[in-house]
């Protein structure tokens, strides 16, 4: 018989309607794999098989009346940053202990409206705070990939990127068959781009932010990971929506996101931004972003050379707008309405203990800057000046689409997955920055971007190409997404775990 | 510009996080490595910019302001660390 855990949603959904297996039978199968698979690659924090099964029926007998959404009976995982009513949310962090929402995100709530099957809460950066996904709370995930000729147990261990590491790497190490994720300034499409999957961040606005735990509420937006583009395009036409309770959510329809799927792109004109090639960028990098723009000339696009000339200025604007927001945000934990409380003398004590304890080193340092840069005296110099710079950023974006560009193709990562515990990444926190420096721009921007395998670094590792599209245009980015994966084929981690 | 130890107890007293001597010093170095990081925004012309407010164009929408959601006291208190009667409970704070 054939492997469940392998197919893609597409595939999933012509299986049930086929008859060919059930979703309680594909539901079982990940349940295994995951069992088998979860304590060395520790993407699963939490695990929720009964209610896996439950809906998998459930949804079995919709299906055989003929019935059923979208996602109906397909085994997803979820970031543990969405709320899912009565069970455990905590962003991965240590502050939230213990805390089971009384309500249920939107995306979520839309996808189970749709017939997704939840099997568990997936592994992620502390706060959705990283880019390796070793800041959270429940320890590093391990990334599915390893170095040619180090597919052991033994061979050096790599991160799956971040902050939705768990997510990236559930989904390719078949642990389920998509995921919810979440980005802030790369962390769907850096870790997609790490382990050889797929990652669309929308347009801001596109989803609910409802129910997602807040990190940087101008930036954050909810997305999915798959294995195709096919797939990603099927996970946001159900995560998408309008909402009356977030109002910077749109008013806007959602499109049929897969008939986009197929779509010629000729005569479509693809930008190639002259300031995302960075000094000392890795020859392999270079390499594949030519390889990119070929597939999409020979497909019929035309390739046109762009500027953008406020790019640097973005990631170091960003760690003065995210930190900012986050400042705020999480001002919330403070250990009276949920979560941990650490005693003190006085009820100050009592805060500044809890939030000692509740956060980790990277949401301190967050935090800290946050309050820095708006504490009186800094707020201009510091805040008022990166929202301008956010401005510049965007007007050069929309500069180059009023000029007709359909679509922007960069890298999605400056390079492959590195190890966990890199030290130079652990001993300067900009370096570990610096790997959403091809990403962030698009958070500022507010627009649409995904990543999409498109070859192999010279030690055998995945690498992605990032297109960005106008805004609310997320049908354009599947479709020239599908030319580069029709180009490149897909790429699965050889299995060692 | 940097900040000096004093600096980074202020800021950690402003963000009530608790905060030992010996953290505040390396905490020092972290925050001035950002800091660093960040002043080549100071070289952007940003002469004649508008800040941005909302990165997609959009107006707020505003509900017909009536009640429509609430009588979930149980709900909200459900998952505080200590609670009585749906009241969140807390050190005490006045004599």
């Amino acid at each position: 018989m054939t492997d469940l855990t392998k197919l893609t949603i597409s595939e999933l959904r012509e299986g049930f309607k086929a008859k060919s297996f059930t979703s309680l039978e594909a539901t079982n199968a990940f349940i295994d794999a995951i069992d088998t698979s979860n304590e060395t690659l520790n993407a699963y924090i939490v695990q929720t098989a009964d209610i896996a099964r439950e809906r998998a029926a459930a949804s079995d007998a919709k299906l055989a009346k003929g019935e059923g959404g979208a996602l109906e009976g397909i085994p997803v995982g979820i970031k543990d940053l969405y709320a899912t009513l009565d069970v455990h949310t905590q962003a991965c962090s240590h502050i939230l202990d213990g805390f089971q929402p009384r309500y249920e995100s939107t995306v979520t709530q839309n996808m189970f409206d749709d017939g997704a099957v939840m099997l568990g809460k997936l592994n992620m950066d502390e706060f959705a705070m990283g880019s390796s996904n070793e800041t959270s709370y429940y320890g590093p995930v391990t990334n599915p990939w390893k170095r040619v000729g180090e597919q052991t147990d033994n061979g050096t261990a790599l991160v799956p990127g971040g902050s939705s590491g768990g997510s990236a790497a559930a989904v390719a190490a078949d642990l389920c068959a998509a995921a919810t994720a979440s980005d802030t300034g790369g962390s769907i499409r850096q870790p997609a781009a790490l382990t050889g999957t797929v990652g669309i961040k929308p347009t801001y606005g596109r989803c609910s932010r409802l129910g997602m735990v807040a990190f940087a509420s101008s930036l954050d937006q909810a997305g999915p990971i798959t294995k195709d583009v096919r797939d990603s395009a099927i996970m946001l036409g159900s995560m998408a929506s309008s909402d009356p309770r977030d109002t910077t959510c749109v008013d806007m329809p959602v499109p049929d996101y897969e008939a986009a799927i197929g779509k010629s792109i000729k005569g479509m004109k693809i930008g190639i931004p002259k300031e995302y090639r960075l000094d000392g960028m890795p020859q392999e990098i270079e390499k594949l972003w030519e390889q990119g723009k070929a597939m999409l000339r020979d497909a019929g696009a035309e390739i046109v050379d762009i500027s953008l000339p406020h790019t640097k200025y973005a990631l170091p604007a960003y760690y003065i707008v995210a930190p900012a927001e986050a400042s705020s945000n999480l001002a919330r934990y403070d250990g009276v309405k949920y979560g941990l409380r650490v005693d003190g003398k006085n009820i100050e004590e009592m805060y500044e203990n809890t939030r000692a304890e509740g956060f980790g080193e990277e949401v301190k340092r967050r935090v800290m800057i946050g309050t820095y840069v708006l504490s009186a005296g800094f707020y201009d110099a510091y805040y008022t000046r990166a929202q301008k710079v956010r401005t510049l950023i965007k007007r050069d974006f929309e500069t180059v689409f009023d000029n007709g560009i359909d679509c922007i193709l960069t890298p999605a990562t400056p390079s492959a997955a590195f190890a966990i515990g890199d030290k130079e990444m652990a001993a300067d926190p900009v370096k570990m920055y610096l790997n959403d420096v091809f990403t962030v721009t698009v958070n500022m921007a507010g627009l649409p971007g995904i990543s999409v395998p498109a070859g192999l670094s010279d030690e055998g590792l995945p690498l992605g190409l990032q297109l960005i599209g106008k805004p609310f245009e997320e049908g354009t980015l599947f479709q020239a997404g599908t030319i580069i994966e029709e180009a490149a084929g897909r790429f699965n981690a050889p299995r060692w775990w | 510009m940097s900040v000096d130890t004093a600096t980074v107890k202020r800021v950690a007293k402003l963000s009530r996080i608790a905060i030992s001597d010996e953290r505040a010093e390396s905490m020092k170095a972290e925050l001035n490595t950002i800091l660093g990081f960040v002043e080549q925004l100071q070289e952007v012309d940003i002469e004649g910019v508008e800040p941005m407010t909302s990165v997609v164009d959009m107006d707020m929408r505003k509900r017909v302001d009536e009640v429509n959601d609430g009588n979930k006291a149980n709900d909200v208190t459900a998952n505080a660390p200590a609670s009585q009667n749906n009241f969140f409970m807390v050190p005490k704070v006045v004599e």
